[in-house]
């Protein structure tokens, strides 16, 4: 028999953090700060946006790109959020959640023979679609001294005649790292200069606690050059829904729209009716959710603090990345035996790319009760690290 | 001013969501010191715009009796008192949990906890009725509550989110 597995397929490496989640299902009274995904229910007024729906039959498919109603309330949001203006006719698709948008856009931008940079540490799905499309990842660790933003060094340091795209994630999965326009100018010139185009997964966008985000498609020259990839998951706790949307210019958008029509149809047509919903009427709930986050964010912070753990204070997303260098272990090394001596779930930061050596992801999005109980117990670990067992 | 303003609300929003949460955690939550916070408090306490502090109690999860109605109630109002006085009338009782005035067809609602539905119903027929300035009363049992002061009073669910997930 042959082998049906392609060649491809087999270099691709499973997430790191599968093998967590094995473990630590396994296990009694795990707390867990391992989770990517916001712990709100979704605002009721879209959840009831939904159900109606439903009971009004909507379940047929959508056109391929989405609800023309949506992509215009999609349109509305990006000029009043980012200030970027895309048709909603030729220039807005809905996607089966960001992931979907990251793999189609990859698959319409490069090919074999072509470069496509990925900082990291970052969402663990980018190396994976890339390879998938034949072109070369080419890994920019990202450094901690930098609060792990790119630089323009890091950039230039790697960039060949074969790069072709720039992938860029802020805020940022698993560090919280945000790029404020300032910090956002430099690379934009280069990736002009340099005639590249940007893939700008902006999925954690509502999640700023620092000034509002900042898209690269905004700055001079580059809407034409960038696919802005977002969606309803993260800021409105939609994780479930799949639902998420690309935009960029005609010309890219249209050939996502054919290979997303081949795929995947449409996007689930609920999610889509409970989504225009979301976007018309739910700004108060995703603020109250935003702030809520930023309480913790804060309360980890100071809690880090008090118990001596480095960590640069990350503005964006609902994820803190302290660094457990001290401790002379392995990521991997430490979170296993916090999970096992004390129960807490963390991912640790090389799930996210070898740079990810020596920190972890610690996940905010939990109650303030889970929280403490999860601190709680990681004081105790770390203070045993130290060799001081009764508080020192 | 401005500050204090924005310090005050952060505070008053924290207490009326948890109204247990100490000082020091909440000056963390909000970005401030712990100094600064406990001195607002103390200040708004003074000024009662924080009144007081109480549990949200399920009290149908106990084995404790209780019964609580809503009482709207049509008043005379009294020239240069307007409804105060008569208000201060009823709320006075100490079984009157909480006292409003109204717009709409009838002028104050009165929210009464009793032991028992006679207790309610004597107080509304001795107390309430007899006064002289209410016209009318009309009394509604609350036969179950679903929510109060914003929270779902059903049991809470299971988490159901993956203990790890990228």
């Amino acid at each position: 028999m042959r082998n049906p597995l392609s060649k491809r397929i087999m270099e691709i490496q499973p997430s790191g953090i599968r093998k967590f989640f094995d473990i630590a299902s396994e296990m009694k009274d795990v707390i867990s700060l391992g989770v990517g995904e916001p712990d709100f229910d979704t605002p009721w007024r879209i959840r009831e946006e939904g159900i109606y729906s439903l009971e009004k039959g909507r379940t047929f498919y959508t056109s391929n790109a989405g609800l023309l109603e949506l992509r215009n309330e999609i349109s509305k949001y990006m000029a009043r959020t980012i200030e970027v203006t895309y048709q909603a006719e030729k220039e807005v698709v809905l996607t089966a959640g960001g992931s979907e948008g990251i793999d189609i856009a990859l698959r319409c931008m490069v090919e074999a023979g072509d470069e496509v940079l990925v900082p990291q540490p970052s969402f663990v799905s980018y190396v994976p679609c890339v390879a998938m499309t034949g072109a070369t990842p080419v890994v920019i660790p990202l450094q901690n001294e930098n609060q792990f933003k790119l630089t323009l060094a890091e950039l230039e340091a790697v960039t060949t005649a074969k790069t072709k795209v720039l992938m860029l994630s802020f805020p940022n999965n698993p560090t919280g790292a945000v790029m404020t326009r300032e910090d956002l100018l430099p690379i934009a010139e280069f990736v002009l200069q340099h005639d590249l185009y940007v893939i700008s997964d902006e999925i954690y966008s509502e999640l700023c606690y620092h000034g509002p985000h900042v898209s690269i498609a905004s700055l001079p020259g580059m809407r034409e050059r960038t696919v802005v990839i977002n969606g309803f998951s993260k800021g409105f706790a939609m994780t479930g829904w799949r639902l998420g949307y690309c935009c960029g210019p005609e010309m890219i958008i249209e050939q996502m729209i054919k290979l997303h029509q081949f795929a995947i149809m449409c996007a689930p047509t609920t999610s889509q009716y409970a989504a225009v919903e979301g976007l018309r009427n739910c700004s108060s709930d995703v603020e109250k959710m935003r702030k809520s986050y930023n309480e913790r964010r804060r309360f980890l912070m100071h809690a880090f603090q008090h118990m001596q753990i480095g960590c640069f204070e990350p503005f964006g997303a609902f994820y803190v990345f302290p660094d457990i260098r001290e401790f002379g272990m392995t990521s991997e090394e430490f979170a296993t035996q916090l999970l096992m001596a004390e129960k807490v779930a963390v991912v640790p930061g090389t799930a996210f790319g070898d740079c990810g050596e020596g920190f972890l992801r610690i996940s905010y999005a939990y109650s303030l009760e889970d929280i403490k109980e999860a601190l709680r117990r990681l004081e105790k670990f770390i203070m045993k690290l130290r060799g001081c067992e009764s508080g020192c | 001013m401005r500050e204090v303003q924005q310090l005050r609300d952060d505070i008053l929003h924290q207490l009326e969501d948890n109204g247990r949460i100490d000082l020091s955690t909440l000056a963390v939550l909000i970005g401030s010191d712990e100094a600064r916070v406990a001195n607002e408090v103390a200040q708004m306490e003074k000024e009662k715009i924080i009144c007081g502090y109480s549990a949200l109690i399920d009290w149908d999860k106990t084995g404790i009796e209780r019964v609580t109605a809503l009482i709207e109630v049509r008043v005379t109002p009294q020239r240069g008192e307007g409804f105060d006085k008569i208000a201060a009338r009823i709320y006075n009782f100490p079984e009157v949990e909480s006292c409003y005035l109204i717009s709409g067809g009838y002028d104050l609602m009165v929210i009464l906890d009793g032991r028992t539905l006679k207790e309610v119903s004597m107080f509304v027929s001795e107390k309430l009725s007899s006064l002289e300035a209410i016209i009318s009363t009309s009394t509604h049992f609350i036969l179950k509550r679903y929510k109060d002061n914003g929270i779902v009073m059903a049991a809470s669910k299971e988490a159901e989110r993956m203990l790890v997930s990228p």
